[in-house]
């Protein structure tokens, strides 16, 4: 297939950036979106010129690590998938598609399409996780678990910390993200015990990085690759408001 | 470097992890506070070793080359990690274990190793639910699990399809902890291009820094290298887009003994590949050969009506079906360890039944478990790993079966370490994939994520201190001595040579070269001849790589194609080293197959009487041939046996 590609590129965090047309010719349907990106890179060498810039690791849906808008939508026009697992048969034929980095005043531009995400590092940081050293751990069956937790849990585990949550939202607010993680840990007796002070440290820390207020608008569920819910967000409210009231 | 002192300690096996623990030197905590230690890699060696020496005490300086510790690529591990909990009573035990991963490795790894893996295996269970990692469970509550390859009991633990993940957020959440609490300094986004040597001792890294493209300095008092594996020599494989051996590469050029370079995995279900854009393999998780079975066309008229696309795999009927692991193997079935799943599908593929429109495929089928558990159960237990099918390759498994085919995947062999993990420098450990030690010429499933934790919560926090001890009057020294200049002089002057070149091909250009030319010779078949071409085939195209690269930009510069360019530099040099480890290697083992030695029945035939060893390369220079150093094998708790898995 041929397309007409708009990309942002910008030289580096204070450079003014612009978009760039290019036009590719022959992708394959069954080629990857980022397999796309490095055709259209490796002409731009041929010819001299910088590629285009973008983070890129794991390629398979897990690390968290690509994202960028395709068409105005984070990771692109398929529900489910991150920019990595996009393909080109969702595509047609002469399309034009553009390609922009995520905006969030917390994920400031590096270049081109590369964003500085480590905002959601410092949120783990703040105690996104069980206080509990190396060594000294019961036997793992000594406490059960009733399945249907364990499963929520893991339903909310599953965030791989792609910003896209941040990226859809009109206040660019981490509520997903720090949620999933507050209810990861809340759900389970191991994680229980610090969950009010988790939730509410995570949540001041969030307003300290730069992240918007949740206005509760639910564009970053309908974005989310991993199908992160909304209702970990009522779980992160139910611990905080617990925390603020004792 | 020419004595390997592997250091394993005295007495029976089951005794001697808990005869060297009481035996070892320690640091008190007063003088933990006075050493630094830098641990290079987050995966789930680097993270959980990181995080257990901060909350230890000591100060730890984390690199990665990720934008951030968790995107490391132990994160894509699907399937499970494995334990000798017996939780299911199906009879299991520490010796089972530690017994298969030697059996599982083809008798070429070193028992007091593999014997402590089994045994502190549990113990990771137990730490990463203290830790809130999720792992499936039963409806009474209790931790669910599954079987994998080569084991005759169901030990491996699992979250869903994300078993990786969690188990690396895991790590990461405890090394996030150490890091607000200043025990850990992270830095990610820089990679590691040199180690410091200063009176024979590991002391420094040189790291570039990815955004500015400055080289940079950092010392301490021991480094840890957890830099995972080097599939990506091949260009093609499952693992991640940056995955490197540089830093391993550079210890290796600096003095540390490289093992069993030639020893990689080949995975038997992945993917197949589609298409000459196609850039990196995705596995399909080796768990799901607990339900799907594999077959290819018992005719080969079939096989090629499937191929050209003229009949579905539905209209073969039963009869027409060959599943040819049952076939051959009706111990363990679909079961088989990976070498020899994979070896089978290419013996299938190469002799004319292959599927898939290459023909270079087989199936993996479901319909029979969905029939039998229902298509609610399979997608519970695999939902995930059918929807990444899906995404890629068009087609529902549920409806019609997967196609896959082997891909490289793993990387047995890695730096040369002693018991205490320890390289041939001084001061510079090895953890986790980046080193050889546990799973001899093949890995089996769920046994990677198990070494890497073992590795970094359970052996190396001890096994360092045995070193450190010694160093507890070593103040804190800073990185401007002639050493570390020397160190970020020789980096600078390759990053400045590979910039200089601008001949007029890329980078990856190359590295397709490099990873055919690997994949074809010091792939899943090997032979002399091929070996002694691919070697010159290797060294004519560095030889090209050198004087036609073409990086654009500047190196002061977020530039990828420069960072792509350092790791393939390494590549090229691996690569070499590779085929000769499997060229000097005359007999068949696990991964590592050399078609001159088989069986009638074409079984991997090994040679316990010339070959029972560790092969420990030292470097020499880029243009020499390096020398071997042998590390005999001792089987003293398992007689060695030809390994049957009819
Ligand atoms: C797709 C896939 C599925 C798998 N599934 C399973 C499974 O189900 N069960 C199982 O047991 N095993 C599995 N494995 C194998 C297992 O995941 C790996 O062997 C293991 O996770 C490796 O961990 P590690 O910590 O050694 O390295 P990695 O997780 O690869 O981490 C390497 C780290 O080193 C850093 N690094 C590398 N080079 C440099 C440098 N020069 N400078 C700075 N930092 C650097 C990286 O940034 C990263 O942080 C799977 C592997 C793959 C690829
Ligand atoms: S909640 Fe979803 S969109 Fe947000 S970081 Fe996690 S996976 Fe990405
Ligand atoms: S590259 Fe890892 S999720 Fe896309």
């Amino acid at each position: 297939m041929d397309l007409k590609l708009k990309i942002w590129r910008q030289k580096s965090a204070s450079a003014r950036g612009q978009f760039v047309n290019y036009e590719i010719t022959d992708i394959s349907p069954d080629s990857s979106f980022l397999e796309m990106l490095d055709v259209l890179n490796e002409t731009l060498i041929k010819s001299g010129e910088e590629p285009v810039v973008y983070d890129h690791d794991c390629r398979e849906g897990i690390c968290g690590t690509c994202g960028v808008y395709v068409n105005g939508r984070p990771h692109g026009p398929d529900d489910l998938i991150t920019a990595c697992q996009l393909h080109m048969r969702k595509f047609n034929d002469g399309d034009t598609i553009v390609i922009e980095p995520w905006r969030a005043r917390a994920f400031p531009v590096i270049k081109d399409l590369t964003v500085d995400r480590s905002a959601f590092d410092k949120l783990i940081q703040e105690s996104g996780y069980v206080s509990v050293n190396t060594g000294n751990a019961p036997d793992a069956n000594s406490t059960p678990i009733k399945k249907e937790k364990a499963d929520l849990a893991m339903d909310a585990a599953a965030c791989i910390g792609c910003g896209a949550c941040v990226a859809a939202c009109k206040n660019a607010s981490a509520m997903l993200f720090v949620s999933a993680k507050v209810s990861h840990l809340a759900l389970l007796p191991q994680g229980k015990i610090e969950a009010k002070n988790r939730a509410s440290k995570m949540v001041a820390m969030m307003d300290a990085l730069g992240f918007g207020n949740c206005t509760n608008t639910g564009a970053c569920e309908a974005e989310c690759p991993k199908g992160i819910k909304l209702t970990n967000i009522s779980r992160l409210n139910r611990e905080y408001y617990i925390s603020a009231l004792s | 470097m020419a004595k390997l002192d592997s250091k394993i300690p005295e007495g029976p096996i089951e005794n001697k992890w808990s005869n060297y623990k009481s035996k070892q030197n320690l640091v008190n905590p007063a003088n933990k506070r006075k050493l630094d230690i830098i641990v290079v890699g987050t995966g789930l060696a680097g993270a959980s070793a990181a995080a257990s020496l901060a909350e230890m005490g000591f100060k730890v300086k984390a690199f990665c080359y990720q934008d951030s510790p968790r995107r490391a690529h132990s994160i894509a591990a699907q399937g499970g990690i494995n334990a000798a909990k017996n939780y299911p009573n199906d009879g299991d035990s520490v010796y089972r274990l530690f017994y298969d991963t030697v059996k599982g490795g083809d008798y070429r790894s070193r028992e007091a190793n593999v014997y402590r893996l089994a045994e502190v295996s549990n113990n990771i269970i137990d730490q990463c639910v203290a830790q809130g990692v999720p792992f499936a469970r039963e409806y009474g509550g209790m931790l669910d699990n599954r079987s994998f390859g080569g084991a005759l009991v169901s030990r491996t633990f699992y979250a869903r399809g994300q078993t990786g993940q969690q188990l690396l957020l895991g790590a990461y959440q405890a090394q996030s902890r150490q890091t607000k609490l200043g025990n850990i300094e992270m830095y990610p986004r820089e990679e590691v291009m040199n180690v410091v040597i200063i009176d024979e001792k590991a002391r420094g890294v040189i790291v570039r820094d990815a955004i500015t493209g400055k080289t940079k300095r950092y010392s301490a008092h021991a480094v840890v290298l957890a830099t995972g594996g080097y599939g990506n020599v091949f260009f093609l494989s499952t693992m991640a887009m940056g995955s490197n051996v540089s830093a391993a590469w550079q210890a290796y050029k600096k003095g540390a003994s490289f093992g069993n370079p030639s020893f990689v995995q080949i995975h038997p279900t992945c993917i197949p590949v589609h298409g000459e854009f196609q850039s990196k393999l995705t596995l399909m998780s080796e768990s799901l050969r607990n339900d799907g079975r594999i077959w290819v066309p018992l005719h080969k008229e079939d096989a090629i009506r499937i191929q050209k696309g003229e009949i579905k795999p539905a209209d073969i009927a039963e009869e027409g079906r060959d599943y040819y692991l049952e076939r051959r193997y009706p111990a363990f079935g679909n079961l088989v360890p990976r070498d020899v799943a994979s070896r089978a599908a290419k013996e299938r593929c190469d002799a004319g039944f292959g599927v898939g429109t290459t023909g270079l495929a087989v199936f993996l089928d479901f319909k029979d478990a969905i029939e039998r558990l229902g298509k609610d159960t399979i997608e519970a237990k695999y939902g995930n790993l059918f929807q990444m099918y899906e995404k890629i390759s068009d087609e529902n498994p549920y409806q019609t079966p997967m196609m896959i085919y082997p891909a490289i995947h793993y990387a047995m062999g890695g730096l040369w370490v002693d018991y205490e993990l320890q390289t041939t420098i001084p001061g510079l450990f090895a953890i986790g994939e980046a080193n050889f030690s546990d799973h001899g010429a093949n890995r089996l499933g769920a046994s990677a994520l198990m070494q890497g934790l073992a590795d970094g919560y359970f052996v190396l926090p001890y096994t360092i201190q045995n070193y450190l001890a010694d160093e507890i009057n070593t103040p804190r020294f800073p990185t401007d001595g002639e050493e570390f200049d020397k160190a970020e002089a020789e980096t600078k002057e390759i990053l400045g040579k590979l910039m200089a070149i601008q001949g007029k091909r890329s980078v990856d250009t190359f590295h397709k070269l490099l990873g055919k030319i690997m994949w074809e010779n010091v792939g899943m078949a090997r032979n002399k001849e091929n070996l002694e071409k691919a070697i010159l085939e290797i060294q004519k195209l560095r030889k090209e790589f050198w004087s036609d690269l073409f990086i654009p930009g500047k190196p002061e510069d977020l530039n990828p194609e420069l960072q792509k360019a350092t790791r393939v530099a390494d590549f090229f040099e691996l690569g070499e080293l590779m085929a000769r480890d499997a060229l000097n290697r005359e007999e068949s083992c696990g991964g590592h197959f050399r078609e001159e030695f088989q069986t009638k029945e074409g079984e991997a035939l090994r040679n316990d009487k010339d070959f029972a060893y560790v092969a420990a390369w030292d470097f020499k220079g880029v243009d020499k041939a390096p020398v071997m150093t042998k590390e005999a094998l001792k089987f003293e708790a398992i007689e060695l046996k030809q390994r049957n898995y009819k």
